[in-house]
C-alpha cells in the first residue's frame, strides 16, 4: 500500500483511458502523456495499461508500506527516497517504511510515478483512469488528498533497471509539434492559417487535462460562420472567436462548436501532456501519411526490446 | 481535405491523423438524424476492429481510430460496407423521458431576461418550455449531457456573451433552438431558467445516464417544495416507457 502524506497539486491515478463511451459523452481520460506511463510499466514488467499516479509540477509525498520496486517517468520533479536522490527513466527498490518525496518539476509538467503490480482501483467503464470532471473511475472518481491509502497490485521482479539511453533520446517531448490541417483550415484567413505556424505560441494558466489556451497573434476567419455542433477529435486546435486557440486534450468535450484550425499529431500528443503554463511552443504542419508514419515509427520504439538496456 | 462523397448523403472527411468524420448533410434535422443514428447502430453491432470510439452529434459521427492498424482510407471501406449491408431500422420513438423542472428564482436566472426579451412572461416561456417534445439528438459535451431540439423559435435564446464559470448539475438551459440538462457542475454559457432534482449522470447506477440518444423528453414544472421531495431520493428514476433500444 501507499499512504499519502502530501498529495502535491494534482495527482491522480491513470492508465491509458476509457475509450468505447463517446456516445454517452465520456472522453477517453488517462495519462496525458502516454509514453511515459507506457515506458514506466515496461521497466517494472508490468502490463502495459497498469494503473500510475500522475503528478502534475509538484508531485507530494508518498509513504511505502512494503518492499516493492518503482519506476518515475516523465519529467523530472527532484524526487528522494529517504533523501537520496531518485533518477528519472530508471527502477529503483523500496523498502517497507521508506518516504518517497516529489518536489517540483524541474522539466515539464508531469511525472509517473509507477508502481510494480500497478495501483489497484476498481476499473470503471474498464479503465482506472480518473475523470475528474464527471467524477469518474480513479481513486473515489478525484484527485488524492492527504491521508487516502492506495493499494497496489502484486509486485514482482522488473524487467530492467534502466532505458538505452540513445534510444528513448527519441521519446523526449517536443516543443514543437507536428500538425495536420483541421477540417476548417480553409475558413481561415490566410493571414491567420500563416501565423499559425510562423509565431511561437505561449501556453497559458487556463490549461489542464480538458484543454490547453494559447497565447499569441489573434486568429481570424475569412468571414463570420456558424458550425454546427460535431464530434472533436483529441489534439483539435480549436479557434473560438476570442482568435485565442486552444488545444483539446484528454479529458475534452466530446463535442464542439468551434473551427478547427489543425490537429495535433497522434505522436506529439504525449508531448502536449508536458506543456506546463508559460511554456513556448511551435507548430509545422504535416501530412497525414507523414503523421501516421511518425506514429507507427514511435510505436514501434516503445515497443523495441532495444529500448530496455541490459 | 474537401470531403469526399460516397453517394447515400454521406461524406467524409479527415478530422484529424486518427479521426474520420462521416457527415450527413450540414444541417440540424430528422432524417440527419436518424442516419446518424442508423450508421452508429451498425457500427456498435459490427464494430471496426480498428475504431477506438465513436462521437456523434447533430448530422455527423466522428470515427476515432487506431492509426496504427487502419489509415482513413481502410475505415471508409469498411463504413461504406456497413452502410450498404441493409440499413439497420431505428426505431423513431425509443423511449418517453419526463423530467421534473422548478422554473426561475436562484435555479432559473436567466428566465426573466430571456422573457424579456422575447417579449414574454416569464409564466409563458415556462409553458413553451415545458409543452413542447424534445428529441435527444445525441449525447457529447460532458458525460450524461444531452442536446435536445428543438426549442419553439419564441423562446430561442442565444448564448451568454460571457459564460458563467459554474453552472451548477441539474441547471436546465437554452442556446439557439437547443436545450439541455447540465449534468454535473461545468462552465457553461447557455441561459438558464431552471433546474431538475433528478441525477442526469452518476457513475455508478445503470444507466449511469438518465438520457439515451432517440429519447423524447419533456419537462415539467414542479415547485420547489416537490423539487425537494424528489431531491430526497437523488437516485430516483423518471417514469419511463420501455421501447425497443439498439443501442445497447
Amino acid at each position: 500500500m501507499i499512504m499519502v502524506e502530501e498529495p502535491g497539486l494534482l495527482t491522480t491515478v491513470q492508465d491509458l483511458g476509457r475509450e468505447g463511451f463517446g456516445p454517452l459523452g465520456i472522453s477517453a481520460s488517462g495519462a496525458a502523456d502516454p509514453v511515459a506511463l507506457r515506458v514506466g510499466n515496461r521497466l517494472l514488467g508490468n502490463s502495459p495499461a497498469a494503473p500510475a499516479l500522475e503528478a502534475t509540477l509538484a508531485g507530494g509525498a508518498w509513504r511505502f508500506d512494503a518492499d516493492t520496486w518503482i519506476a518515475l517517468t516523465g519529467s523530472d520533479f527532484g524526487a528522494t527516497l529517504d533523501g537520496a536522490s531518485v533518477s528519472t527513466w530508471s527502477v529503483h527498490p523500496v523498502s517497507a517504511g521508506q518516504l518517497l518525496k516529489m518536489p517540483s518539476t524541474r522539466s515539464g509538467a508531469r511525472c509517473y510515478l509507477c508502481v510494480s503490480g500497478g495501483i489497484d482501483v476498481p476499473l470503471v467503464l474498464g479503465s482506472a483512469s480518473t475523470h475528474v470532471l464527471s467524477g469518474l473511475g480513479g481513486f473515489e472518481g478525484r484527485p488524492l488528498k492527504k491521508g487516502d491509502v492506495l493499494r497496489t497490485g502484486p509486485s514482482r521482479a522488473p524487467s530492467a533497471r534502466s532505458l538505452n539511453a540513445t534510444l528513448a533520446a527519441a521519446l523526449a517531448p517536443r516543443r514543437s509539434l507536428r500538425v495536420t490541417p483541421g477540417l476548417q483550415s480553409d475558413w481561415f484567413a490566410p493571414a491567420s492559417r500563416a501565423a499559425l505556424i510562423g509565431q511561437s505560441w505561449r501556453v497559458t494558466e487556463a490549461s489542464d487535462r480538458m484543454g490547453l489556451r494559447l497565447e499569441g497573434v489573434s486568429l481570424h476567419l475569412r468571414a463570420p460562420r456558424e458550425m454546427v455542433t460535431s464530434g472533436v477529435a483529441v489534439g483539435a486546435i480549436q479557434v473560438p472567436p476570442s482568435g485565442q486557440p486552444l488545444i483539446v486534450f484528454v479529458e475534452q468535450q466530446t463535442t464542439g462548436g468551434y473551427p478547427v484550425i489543425a490537429n495535433v499529431s497522434a505522436a506529439d500528443l504525449p508531448s502536449v501532456g508536458q506543456l506546463r503554463p508559460r511554456d513556448s511552443i511551435e507548430f509545422e504542419v504535416v501530412s497525414h501519411e507523414s503523421a501516421r508514419t511518425l506514429l507507427m515509427e514511435q510505436e514501434s520504439l516503445i515497443e523495441s526490446n532495444e529500448l530496455l538496456a541490459a | 481535405m474537401d470531403p469526399s462523397t460516397p453517394g447515400n448523403g454521406a461524406s467524409f472527411a479527415r478530422a484529424s491523423d486518427q479521426a474520420l468524420l462521416v457527415s450527413f448533410g450540414d444541417r440540424i434535422s430528422l432524417e440527419s438524424h436518424r442516419q446518424v443514428l442508423a450508421l452508429a447502430a451498425a457500427l456498435q453491432g459490427k464494430p471496426i476492429a480498428a475504431a477506438v470510439n465513436l462521437h456523434p452529434a447533430y448530422c455527423s459521427l466522428l470515427i476515432r481510430f487506431d492509426a496504427c492498424r487502419a489509415s482513413h482510407e481502410d475505415i471508409e471501406r469498411e463504413v461504406l460496407e456497413r452502410m450498404t449491408q441493409g440499413r439497420p431500422q431505428v426505431a423513431s420513438a425509443l423511449r418517453e423521458v419526463e423530467i421534473p423542472v422548478c422554473y426561475g428564482g436562484d435555479f432559473g436566472p436567466d428566465l426573466q431576461t430571456l422573457a424579456q426579451m422575447r417579449g414574454l412572461s416569464a409564466d409563458d416561456v415556462i409553458r413553451i418550455h415545458s409543452q413542447t417534445e424534445y428529441i435527444a439528438y445525441f449525447l457529447g459535451f460532458v458525460p450524461g449531457f444531452a442536446y435536445l431540439g428543438t426549442v419553439p423559435e419564441a423562446i430561442e435564446a442565444p448564448r451568454l456573451a460571457t459564460p458563467r464559470r459554474r453552472v451548477e448539475a441539474g441547471s436546465v438551459g437554452i442556446a439557439g433552438r437547443q436545450t439541455a440538462v447540465y449534468p454535473c457542475a461545468v462552465p457553461g454559457g447557455w441561459q438558464l431558467i431552471g433546474r431538475t432534482p433528478l441525477a442526469m449522470f452518476l457513475a455508478d447506477r445503470e444507466p449511469m445516464s438518465l438520457l439515451a440518444w432517440g429519447d423524447r423528453v419533456r419537462f415539467r414544472p414542479i415547485s420547489s417544495d416537490e423539487y425537494a421531495r424528489i431531491q430526497q431520493d437523488a437516485r430516483s428514476m423518471p417514469g419511463t416507457t420501455p421501447g425497443e433500444d439498439p443501442h445497447r
